[in-house]
């Protein structure tokens, strides 16, 4: 085995002689192109790679099985088994992939391109599938179980007779610790979300407190006085029950109990208050005053069904605003393809003339909007369009008050002439890239029989031209359908519609009622309803495409 | 003397008035551009005394945008060049060894992977953000390193687009290297490896640099993801902290904001300017088969 390696590293030139008069017959007989890894020799090119390459592949696999070690570990402390599963399996199939030889030869070309599509664009939008079907919010964005330790903490006072804690901060990792010492000599340790542990092994001080713990690192006073935040809002739950209180600290170093004055009752799965009301599950993923609507925040996180898109068509603040949107989208798509396309090919056309001096710089310099990163032409406009204080307004209309990104429908041509600026450059360069490649002899032809130059153009290039841009103009749709950038930057979706106290406007596109919707300032983050209105756009753009691709198809083969 | 005026208006109607066509296009095109410059050249500081083009020229705007703590413009241009060229360089690695396997090797599942990549660079990562925001504050839980709030983490993502569009536009330029040469390199002895890293990527190099290109524009420009990753001010793309530093105080900013928009452009569209042959060569690449 090392043989072979030592033969093909260091006798090449021999290896050569001997194997160059035999094998060229093989190779032309065995058909070339269809097999370029020959069954015969699989053995040889995988092993031959050297020593380096060897050792670089192991140190790699090591790595990763490294890491996979330490994430299962962390992870089957979080109780995070799916994952586990998850993480095993992979890690499994890549190691399999990577020592085996052979027939695995393209997935060890294929594998880490399609882990990362795997993970941040296949699954993630199987995910967006499943939020899409739960009440996924601000409020509702963990397990029941969170929420009641959560409401038991909420709203917590200090028990009267509370014994106070002497206490010290310790930290491992990113994550803070108390160290707390109760008053009969006991040292524990906890962390929110970790109850109170004893440990008997603690570091003590004089006056019998304890400063530290083996595998924690204890912060000095100036490291207590950087973090204070964080400190102060730890709190550490006396026992694995959330209705025994918690630990909490004001000063970082003393700690007392608080207690909730709600109750959390496990078998009958009821909070009480301390005037005896009742709180029971609501199957919506809170809990409620039986008889009464008062409920108590935070909720948890439960399936709702089709309940976010039934919310999206009907809710009256949504539905109308929702239809303007779609409506508007589909606008903005096709017009802003229109109008690149037309103003990119006239462009096309004046500048490929074969007599025109200077082609190359009008050309290098009409594209330049390309060039320009699109998030700054957004705000740049934004500038120039500014009603007051723009440019336009200001300087090219002497003063005028033009309301372009403030009335609904000038800001709808706003943001509709920016994008052409902005995207014009790009048709230019794609038209002009297949008008070259059109065959001279038909032109020459078609003016041999006496057509005009626009019917040359309008019955044989135009044609010629759509079968080969047709493609592109369909992706085009698709991204436009999606343009954040232009609109976000330029208007915010603004001017609002009036009738509807949620952030949508005029010039909104679904992408970005989408984000609005999930991460806008003010009003509740409903990652619920987002990812319906996702899965919308999924479901629009799969069936614009299918029928796109079918009807260019149909164009292909009349054309041809 | 006679036929002078006559040529004249056979040169307008030839050439002439494509003149006046492309000088009208380059003036739209260039003069938000040039207005930008001019902006963030006047120290006047607000979106109304920047309506003077060139008026007054001073740097007091670029000295400012390094010394505000408010806004860390060196930070973010940094942060910004960090991730581009990480996920370009990632990038092209990924997509180059798909269409090697894809191009070179044949195997159950090519044109079924192949038809699945199209399908999917149809459907925008951005689209399932509430989900990768979701998936990122999972992972927090277990690696706070790579979770949200990390550039590493938003590297990640970008990689997950790192096939589909890009591989296309490689598996096509692959193709055009002939299959003799790795024959003929085979029979010398070197392996796939070797095959890959020292003859074809070299052949290769136009497709790679646009794709690096495109990449790395992509991924300095992206606003959706970043916004929702990057929390802390000082770890923000110039995408994320330009915007929120304007949209905050739009008017009084402005020729800071100009300033910075200067510096983000000028990398960007030297890069693009540098490449542009081949990048027009990527681009038609997929309109003219």
């Amino acid at each position: 085995m090392t043989n072979d390696d030592d033969r093909v590293d260091t006798l090449d030139p021999t290896d050569e002689v001997a194997v160059d008069p035999g094998t060229p017959t093989e190779g032309a007989s065995a058909a070339p192109r269809i097999r370029p890894q020959k069954p015969a020799r699989p053995e040889r090119t995988s092993r031959s790679s050297g020593i380096g390459g060897l050792i670089a592949k192991i140190a790699l696999l090591g790595l990763l099985d490294a890491f996979a070690v330490w994430t299962v570990f962390v992870m089957v402390g979080l109780h995070m088994w799916i994952p586990v599963g998850v993480t095993v399996l992979v890690t499994g199939v890549i190691n399999w992939i990577y020592l085996g030889r052979g027939k695995r030869l393209p997935a060890k070309y294929l594998a880490p391109g399609v882990s990362f599509l795997l993970l941040f664009q296949v699954f993630v939008v199987v995910f967006s599938g499943y939020i899409a079907f739960t009440n996924y919010s601000d409020g509702h964005n963990s397990t029941k179980e969170d929420a009641v330790a959560s409401i038991s903490s909420a709203g917590a006072k200090r028990v009267p007779d509370s014994p106070a804690y002497q206490l010290s901060v310790l930290q491992r990792g990113a994550p803070l610790y108390l160290l707390v010492t109760a008053p009969d000599g006991t040292a524990s340790i906890g962390t929110t979300n970790q109850p109170l542990k004893a440990v008997n092994n603690a570091e003590k001080d004089s006056t019998g407190r304890a400063t530290g713990l083996p595998g924690y690192r204890s912060l000095n006073l100036s490291e207590v006085l950087d973090q204070q935040d964080a400190i102060t809002s730890l709190k550490v739950p006396v026992s694995s029950n959330p209705n025994d209180g918690f630990l909490r600290t004001d000063d970082a170093s003393t700690a007392y109990v608080f207690k909730s004055d709600l109750t959390y009752d496990a078998t009958a799965d009821t909070f009480t208050d301390s005037n005896g009301v009742v709180y029971s599950d609501n199957g919506k993923g809170e809990f409620q005053q039986v008889d009464g609507t008062k409920t108590l925040s935070p909720g948890w996180k439960v399936d709702v069904g089709l309940q976010n898109f039934v919310k999206a068509f009907t809710n009256p603040q949504l539905a109308g605003p929702l239809w303007k949107v779609i409506i508007w989208t589909f606008v903005f798509a096709f017009l802003s393809v229109a109008t690149t396309f037309a103003l990119g090919l006239f462009l096309a056309i004046v500048l490929n003339h074969p007599r025109l001096r200077g082609k190359k710089i009008y050309r290098v310099l009409v594209i330049l909007p390309y060039a320009f990163p699109a998030f700054l032409s957004g705000l740049v406009w934004a500038g120039l369009l500014n009603p007051e204080f723009g440019f336009i307004n200001q300087v090219l209309l002497g003063g005028a008050q033009i309301p372009w990104l403030t009335d609904p429908w000038l800001a709808r041509l706003s943001v509709i002439g920016v994008n052409l600026w902005l995207g014009y450059p790009y048709m230019f360069l794609v038209c002009t890239g297949a008008l070259q490649s059109l065959p001279e002899e038909v032109d020459e032809a078609a003016r041999v029989d006496g057509a005009s130059p626009w019917r040359i153009f309008r019955s044989i290039k135009l044609p010629l031209l759509l079968v080969s841009v047709a493609p592109l103009l369909i992706a085009s749709f698709a991204f436009n359908f999606n343009n954040f950038n232009v609109i976000y930057m330029l208007t915010r979706g603004w001017p609002r519609f009036t009738d509807t106290t949620l952030d949508i406007g005029s010039t909104d596109l679904l992408i970005t009622m989408v984000y609005k919707v999930a991460f806008g300032q003010g009003g509740v983050r409903d990652y619920g309803l987002a990812s319906a209105l996702s899965i919308l756009i999924f479901i629009l753009i799969a069936i614009i495409s299918i029928i796109a691709f079918r009807k260019t198809k149909v164009l292909e083969e009349i054309n041809s | 003397m006679k036929k002078r005026p006559f040529n004249l208006l056979r040169w307008f109607g030839d050439t002439g008035w494509r003149h006046l066509v492309g000088i009208a296009l380059v003036v739209v095109a260039v003069f938000p551009l040039l207005y930008v410059l001019s902006a963030s050249l006047n120290p006047g500081g607000s979106l109304v005394g920047s309506n003077a083009l060139f008026s007054t020229i001073d740097a007091q705007n670029y000295v400012a945008l390094f010394t505000n703590p408010d806004q860390p413009f060196a930070l973010w241009f940094l942060n910004s060049m960090v991730i581009g060229l990480v996920t370009g360089v990632c990038t092209v690695f990924l997509g180059a060894m798909a269409a090697y396997a894809f191009s070179r090797m044949r195997f159950r599942g090519r044109r079924i992977g192949l038809l699945s990549l199209m399908l999917i660079q149809m459907f925008p990562q951005f689209l399932a953000v509430v989900a990768i925001f979701l998936l990122l504050s999972a992972i927090s839980d277990v690696f706070p390193a790579l979770g949200l709030g990390s550039q590493l983490g938003l590297i990640l993502v970008y990689l997950g687009g790192a096939l589909g569009v890009n591989t296309y536009l490689m598996y096509g330029f692959f193709n055009t290297v002939p299959v003799s040469i790795d024959e003929a390199a085979k029979l010398d002895g070197a392996s796939h490896a070797q095959i890959f890293f020292s003859i074809i990527l070299r052949l290769v190099a136009p497709i790679l640099a646009v794709v690096g290109l495109l990449s790395f524009i992509g991924s300095t420009g992206e606003y959706v993801i970043a916004s929702v990753v990057l929390t802390d001010p000082s770890s923000q793309t110039l995408a994320v902290g330009l915007y929120t530093f304007v949209s905050q105080q739009f008017s009084n900013n402005w020729s800071i904001f100009a300033a910075g928009a200067v510096l983000a452009a000028l990398p960007v569209v030297a890069l693009f300017l540098a490449l542009q042959k081949y990048i027009v060569g990527g681009l038609t690449a997929g309109s003219v088969k």
